[in-house]
């Protein structure tokens, strides 16, 4: 059969389909979002009927997965690395509770933060999890993985997580698709207490979590995933994890590494390779894309009579992905530097669009913010998150899904006035509507705008969650109706939303100012479609 | 054989579509093909890239190495030589001379043209012109596609037969607009 381009994120999907899966639950986020897309332009996946829309933020994302698989069906949740800390608590308590169908989490980690506030490890969760781990090294591996991931995770009922970084998910390349596996029928747990986490029957659950560890170790012995790749030079041994076994051996002639290498995919580590390793070299690289996860593992019983070299120690830098550039330096092996990047070149950074409405939101607010000074204005995770950058300037924090509101309420509880939230509609229903509860309850001084272009821009434009129900959500927790205000934002409106601005900044308790004008991106789309339709 | 080619531009401006027919044309020849890219911020008007690798072997790492660039294609004159770092020292520049202005301090075209022509191997054409010449005005990554033909070593049939597989969706009228973009470009 012949290969298909896919990317590492499309494999993954394909995978998941191939391996039997009844759904795919999951939030936009780089790099994790073209996973979800796949699947649901997939034509396999609409005969199947697979279940495919967009959830409201991970953490239920995570636990309707769980859910699908208490029901006896195969799942798949998918996020980028920071949705797993919103997906945690189900997270965390799924690997207690273990499986029914097979359950895989699929996170997409992003070294070097292309898109994202930090470059936090998953499999550090992984570990907290005491689940397996898989980590594909290229497009092929993450196929196989995802599409076998479900028998493994039924074999030891247990949830298990795929770990990918930007560079995997986003590139290309021919994988070798096989047949489709049946989906699983609806079957309830044998055990009727299995899902209950009251404390007497949670520690039985975990004292059995803690007994599959040694079958989860056994597992990453034998894993496929997990190689010992004979060198001649034994004055070095190396540990490649993930896509950094690439930057390696992009480095050597015909792709063979004269070092002897352990390749790891599977998580735990693999303890027989790795002691070998250590008996035949007196010095070890570690290379992973991410924390210094396997460097710290191995650094903590290594240490005494061996050298274990990395990110801790100057070897690689402490930040940042990895390339093939940084490992050949690592090695000792020389480089090539094409030629410097001339001063006449400017930084091009990115920018909201000609006509986007998150513009004229900012022009009126920056207007009206004058009399009161900067730095009073939070902001949350989107395109709007660009408002920080000339030649607007006119926000100054961007934390994590929903902290605009919340922390605009923590300031305010100081004593800070006015305390200004700007919010976009799919992040205030991600997590924003819950601090926005907080808010009333206590009728503290802030002032919401929510910037609703009703879609997830920044991901490409998705379906947000509540286009067209935001003011009634806002009123029914309680906002009260005379300090909602909706405007179209646009410069013909400029004078209405400076006045009403004006009016809300100053008012001393909760205001919510809905700016609703669809994504340009969006509106362009579906003229396209629509034309072609 | 190997073809390391790094494709540059301005987020909107259609290079992932570039990469997209090299790699069907690529496959055609029988090739390898590994394509890495970004998505997310890249459509919001900042400088974007992607890193093509096409070989006769297995191609391991995603990202080129440093130096190893056989060709930087750019779509926009500033995002030529932000790459620079990469470029082989008998690597090829070719790229369009018709400018993305969306920052105000967009170096003088005069100084920027100059210093593209002051490296070794270097192609630069006006793809806009040419494109708008042909009717095509917004074909204008494909008509440099086509000034770089030469030097990507897949035979031009196959990147003819890579516009028709990418389009095919989309009707003739739009596949043969591209090809007639992509002949313009080769500047016969």
């Amino acid at each position: 059969m012949e290969k298909i381009l896919l990317l590492g994120a499309e494999a993954i999907a394909q995978g998941a389909i191939e391996g039997g899966m009844s759904g795919i639950y999951a939030y936009p986020g780089t790099p994790s979002t073209e996973i979800t897309e796949y699947v649901q332009n997939s034509k396999s996946a609409a005969a199947r009927n697979i279940h495919r829309q967009w959830s409201s933020n991970e953490k239920t994302a995570m636990e309707a997965a769980l859910g699908m698989s208490y029901a006896g069906k195969r799942a798949m949740v998918c996020m980028k690395h920071v949705g797993l800390n919103v997906a945690a608590d189900p997270f965390i308590n799924s690997a207690i509770t273990g499986v029914n169908g097979g359950l895989i989490i699929t996170v997409a980690d992003d070294p070097s933060m292309h898109s994202s506030q930090n470059e936090q490890d998953s499999r550090f969760f992984g570990k907290f999890a005491m689940i397996p781990i898989f980590e594909p090294s290229n497009q092929q591996e993450a196929y196989d993985m995802a599409r076998d991931g479900f028998q493994i995770s039924e074999k030891f009922k247990t949830p298990v997580m795929i770990r990918i970084t930007t560079r995997l998910s986003h590139s290309r390349y021919g994988v070798q698709v096989s047949e489709f596996r049946e989906e699983n029928l609806l079957k309830l747990p044998d055990d009727p207490k299995q899902f209950v986490l009251l404390p007497a029957i949670a520690r039985n659950r975990y004292r059995i979590l803690l007994n599959n560890q040694i079958n989860f170790e056994s597992s990453s012995e034998s894993s496929l995933y997990n190689k010992y790749i004979d060198g001649e030079n034994k004055s070095l041994g190396i540990v490649a994890c993930g896509i950094s076994y690439n930057y390696l051996i992009e480095n050597f002639k015909n792709h063979k590494c004269s070092y002897p290498v352990v390749k790891i995919g599977q998580y735990p580590v693999p303890k027989i390779l790795l002691n070998k390793l250590k008996s035949e070299c007196k010095k070890i690289l570690v290379l992973e894309d991410g924390y210094p996860f396997v460097e710290e593992i191995l650094k903590g019983f290594f240490d005494l009579d061996i050298k274990i070299l990395g990110r801790l120690d100057g070897t690689l830098p402490r930040d940042g992905e990895l390339n093939p550039t940084l490992v050949a330096i690592a090695l000792g092996i020389p480089t090539k530097h094409g030629l410097p990047v001339p001063e006449i070149v400017a930084n091009r950074p990115p920018e909201l669009c000609n006509g986007c409405s998150h513009r004229d939101v900012y022009e009126a607010l920056n207007i009206a913010m004058k009399p009161f000074g900067d730095k009073k204005v939070f902001s949350d995770i989107g395109c709007y998150t660009l408002g920080a950058l000339p030649p607007f300037n006119a926000i100054y924090s961007c934390v994590d899904m929903g902290a605009s509101i919340t922390m605009a309420k923590g300031a305010a509880d100081a004593g800070l006035f006015p305390a200004v939230a700007v919010i976009g509609d799919s992040t205030f229903t991600h997590s924003g509507i819950t601090g926005l509860l907080d808010a009333v309850n206590e009728n503290s001084p802030i002032t919401v705008i929510i910037s609703d272009n009703s879609a997830i821009a920044m991901t490409g434009g998705q379906d947000s969650s509540a286009t067209g129900r935001i003011k009634e959500i806002c009123a029914g927790i309680g906002v009260n109706p005379e300090h909602i205000k909706v405007v179209v934002p646009l410069k013909k409106n400029q004078e209405n939303m400076l006045s009403i601005l004006k009016e809300e900044l100053e008012y001393k308790g909760v205001s919510v100012i809905i700016a609703q004008r669809e994504c340009i991106q969006t509106v362009t789309r579906k003229k396209k479609t629509a034309k072609r339709g | 054989m190997k073809k390391d080619i790094i494709l540059s531009g301005v987020g909107g401006q259609g290079i992932l579509s570039v990469a997209s027919i090299i790699g069907l044309a690529a496959i055609e020849s029988g090739l390898f093909v590994k394509q890495a890219e970004v998505h997310g911020m890249s459509q919001r008007g900042g400088a974007v890239q992607s890193h093509l690798r096409i070989s006769s072997d297995e191609v391991a790492s995603d990202l080129i190495p440093l130096g190893e660039a056989d060709v930087i294609l750019s779509v926009e004159p500033l995002e030529s030589l932000r790459y620079l770092p990469y470029l082989s020292s008998d690597g090829w520049i070719i790229t369009n001379t018709a400018p993305f202005i969306n920052i105000s301090d967009y170096p003088d075209m005069n100084k920027l043209l100059t210093k593209i022509r002051s490296y070794k191997n270097v192609i630069a054409i006006n793809a806009d012109e040419i494109a708008k010449r042909i009717s095509s005005p917004k074909a204008s990554n494909v008509v440099i596609l086509g000034a770089a033909s030469l030097y990507l070593g897949i035979p031009y049939e196959n990147l003819e037969n890579g516009i028709r597989k990418l389009f095919s969706k989309k009707g003739d009228e739009l596949i043969n607009m591209n090809l007639t973009a992509l002949k313009a470009g080769t500047g016969s």
